[in-house]
């Protein structure tokens, strides 16, 4: 944009005419890459000074496996069975809880308006939030994923595994980034997304599940490839819809 | 307040005399099971049902499209009928097929895919009602509406895809290929006419009760515009 | 620098704008007033292109909403009531952010003049959190000017100041406008209009109601213009 080269001093009071810029041409790429970064290092250098997101989600899922601990008697036996469906349970719970944050701060002060305000492509907006979110996901999972191993005593560090990990969690935050807009914009705001979310989420979850559980237990890579193509196809089917839909989300 | 169409009167009529004769086809015409009993009977409206919920899951997912391309408020009114009939339908199949499913498979419930994806659909409806209850202004209500149905219309058939690698013990009637299903069998003359008038009259009640809910829509719209006429 | 012609604006069936004609030029210093409910607030938010117009032209800064609206917003400032800042972040990592989203080149050079002219540069490290309401919208307005707009829109932005911030803004408005661009603000406050203002365009009932620059008002003063404007 022209804006870029004028200071307070020397501006025109004339009006360019539309034919010395044109919105209809499309913003290069760079922008878009530009916004979407500004919003993921807005997103991250918050958190990273309040700690509020990671520290609610941290303390969130080591509860939660510490209920299970005891609600499903984790001993050995069970426990190779039902490792990877705790897990993605604490991954999604821990998910919606940063989900419902992350969009409640831009919220808070209009500042969603803000963004909205700049002369930016909407989907930018939409991709620095879900590169944030799912960075929020990841790290709560390096720090769950040793908690786990240490106190069950079973290696999660499986490259196949890692990988289930990461395409769950992109899945889960392109779909879940959508909704926690929408659920904002209504008044009830605190309770919707895990009902919007869930049943929407359902494939990306038990995918997540059966592949994890089939790289845990040593299983075959040919019965595992099915589960794996289905991560990757909700996937890019999920954010092709959201970048195509996002716009009606947050116009009016 | 505008008099109801006679063509949907006529229709109201039909409706319920086919009902009438698909009940008769059904419960008396049609020849007893010989391994499952009478209890298979439930079967031909089990179909019919069900096919009606799914018409109308299509049509959701259409419908939000159209609303999200065109903004025309029609098709908002046209989504939610689709979502309220096949919400009840699909509720339907399911206690329908729950009472087949407990002497033939010894269960209530199983986790078959298409019951499972019946069920799921069941709360994405119950999330999509649970939306717009939350939203005053009636565009974004109409917008997110859409939004979410279309996300529900895409995500619903792959939930479908993802239980079904998991292995299925519901019967494939028609074009069957699984033999290892338990309660398959093989229609005969008379229960394929029960069936297929089944699937007929419940594709007419499905027009039927469409055209009468998009009409109450319409009607709601009215009303909402002569209250805010008799405000101002 | 702004046309506004005939613009309706519906919520649902409820019209809220109903046929405004709107114009200022450049350099201009407009106070749009009236009563709560008058359409204030959504006629502001309608030239920021945040919300889209039902029927109407609307044209600000020659760009036309809401097609090329993104053109309009890279030459539009924005303050509202809410501060719209991350409370999060420091004063500077704000502008940072917003600069870096507006396309701003030389940010850091920018963000000291910025700072210096709202006069927040002794707190420019700390976060937002811990400001005032008034220095949270004196930060805003620096927010605002970032990428030297042409055209700022302030929509009550005296909303929760005390005596002594309410004042210090005025101060830095007046170096706002002082440099040139077209403003336009919504407000209930009569006075601070009165202070600040070139022309005041009365809004009741989705239209404007009424409409006169400063030196027309010389003869009556503005809370008469106005009252006799809402009974009309």
């Amino acid at each position: 944009m022209d804006t870029e080269e004028r200071s307070a001093g020397d501006r025109p009071l004339t009006i360019k005419t539309p034919a010395q810029i044109s919105s209809a041409a499309p913003r290069p790429l760079s922008n878009f890459l530009k916004a979407t970064l500004a919003v993921t290092w807005k997103d991250l250098a918050a958190e990273f000074r309040s700690r509020e997101l990671f520290s609610a989600m941290l303390v969130f899922s080591l509860l939660v496996i510490l209920i299970f601990n005891f609600a499903l008697e984790l001993d050995i036996k069970t426990r190779q069975s039902v490792t990877s469906g705790v897990l993605w349970v604490t991954f999604a719970f821990a998910g919606t809880l940063g989900l419902n944050r992350s969009m409640a701060v831009e919220k808070d002060r209009g500042c969603l308006d803000g963004l909205l305000l700049a002369p930016v492509d909407r989907a930018a907006i939409y991709f620095g939030k879900v590169i944030s979110n799912l960075a929020f996901m990841l790290i709560v999972e390096a720090f769950v994923l040793p908690v786990y191993s240490f106190l069950y005593n079973v290696n999660l560090f499986k490259a196949g595994l890692l990988l289930v990990i990461l395409l769950g969690s992109i899945g889960y935050t392109a779909v879940g980034t959508l909704l926690s807009s929408m659920a904002v914009q209504t008044r009830t705001r605190d309770v919707l997304l895990p009902i919007l979310l869930f049943p929407v989420a359902v494939p990306v979850l038990i995918a997540a599940v059966k592949a994890s559980g089939g790289f845990l237990t040593g299983d075959d890579f040919a019965n595992i490839l099915p589960w794996v193509n289905l991560l990757i196809v909700y996937d890019v089917i999920f954010i092709a819809i959201a970048f195509m839909v996002f716009d009606y989300v947050v116009e009016e | 307040m505008e008099p109801k169409p006679i063509a949907l009167k006529v229709l109201d009529v039909i409706s319920i005399i086919l009902l009438g004769v698909a009940t008769y086809l059904a419960l008396v015409f049609a020849p007893t099971e010989a391994v499952m009993g009478q209890v298979q009977r439930v079967f031909y409206f089990h179909i019919g049902t069900a096919w009606v919920g799914l018409l109308g899951f299509l049509l959701a997912a259409g419908t939000g499209v159209a609303y999200l391309v065109t903004k025309d408020a029609k098709w908002d009114i046209i989504e939610v009928a689709a979502v309220e009939i096949s919400l009840v339908f699909f509720l339907i199949t399911i206690i329908l097929g729950s009472i087949w499913a407990r002497p033939v498979w010894n269960t209530w419930w199983t986790w078959d895919p298409r019951l499972t994806t019946a069920a799921i659909t069941e709360l994405i409806y119950i999330a999509y009602f649970m939306l717009r209850e939350g939203i005053e202004d009636p565009d974004r209500r109409a917008r997110f509406g859409a939004v979410y149905t279309l996300i529900g219309g895409v995500s619903a058939p792959i939930t479908f895809m993802v239980i079904r690698l998991f292995r299925t013990i519901h019967p494939v009637i028609i074009g069957s290929g699984d033999p290892g299903a338990q309660g398959t069998f093989a229609m005969t003359g008379g229960m394929k006419v029960a069936f297929f008038f089944a699937l007929f009259t419940f594709t007419v009640v499905f027009v039927d009760l469409f055209w009468n809910r998009i009409r109450m829509g319409n009607l709601a719209a009215k009303v909402e515009q002569l209250k805010l006429n008799v405000m101002q | 620098m702004i046309t506004v012609k005939k613009l309706v604006k519906r919520f649902g069936m409820k019209t809220v704008l109903r046929g405004v004609d709107f114009e200022v030029q450049p350099g201009e210093f407009v106070a749009l007033l009236g009563p709560n409910g008058a359409g204030k607030t959504t006629f502001l938010r309608i030239l920021a292109s945040l919300s889209r117009p039902s029927l109407g032209q609307v044209n600000v800064a020659g760009y036309r909403l809401p097609d090329q609206a993104a053109a309009v917003r890279a030459r539009l400032g924005v303050v509202s009531h809410l501060p719209l800042l991350y409370g999060d972040l420091t004063a500077e990592e704000n502008l940072r952010f917003y600069g870096r989203m507006y396309g701003v080149s030389k940010i850091e050079n920018r963000i000291s003049e910025v700072l210096q002219m709202v006069g927040l540069e002794n707190r420019r490290r700390d976060l937002v959190r811990t400001f005032s309401r008034g220095m949270q919208q004196r930060l805003a307005i620096g927010r605002a000017v970032l990428h030297d707009p042409d055209v700022m829109l302030f929509d009550e932005p005296y909303t929760g100041l005390d005596q002594d911030a309410s004042s210090m803004l005025d101060d830095v408005l007046r170096s706002v406008a002082a440099q040139g661009r077209t403003v336009v603000m919504t407000s209930h406050d009569l006075a601070r209009a009165e202070d600040l203002a070139t022309r005041f365009d009365i809004l009741s009932r989705g239209v404007i109601a009424a409409s006169a620059s400063r030196k027309e008002l010389r003869k009556s003063n503005l809370l008469e213009f106005y009252k006799k404007a809402l009974a009309n």
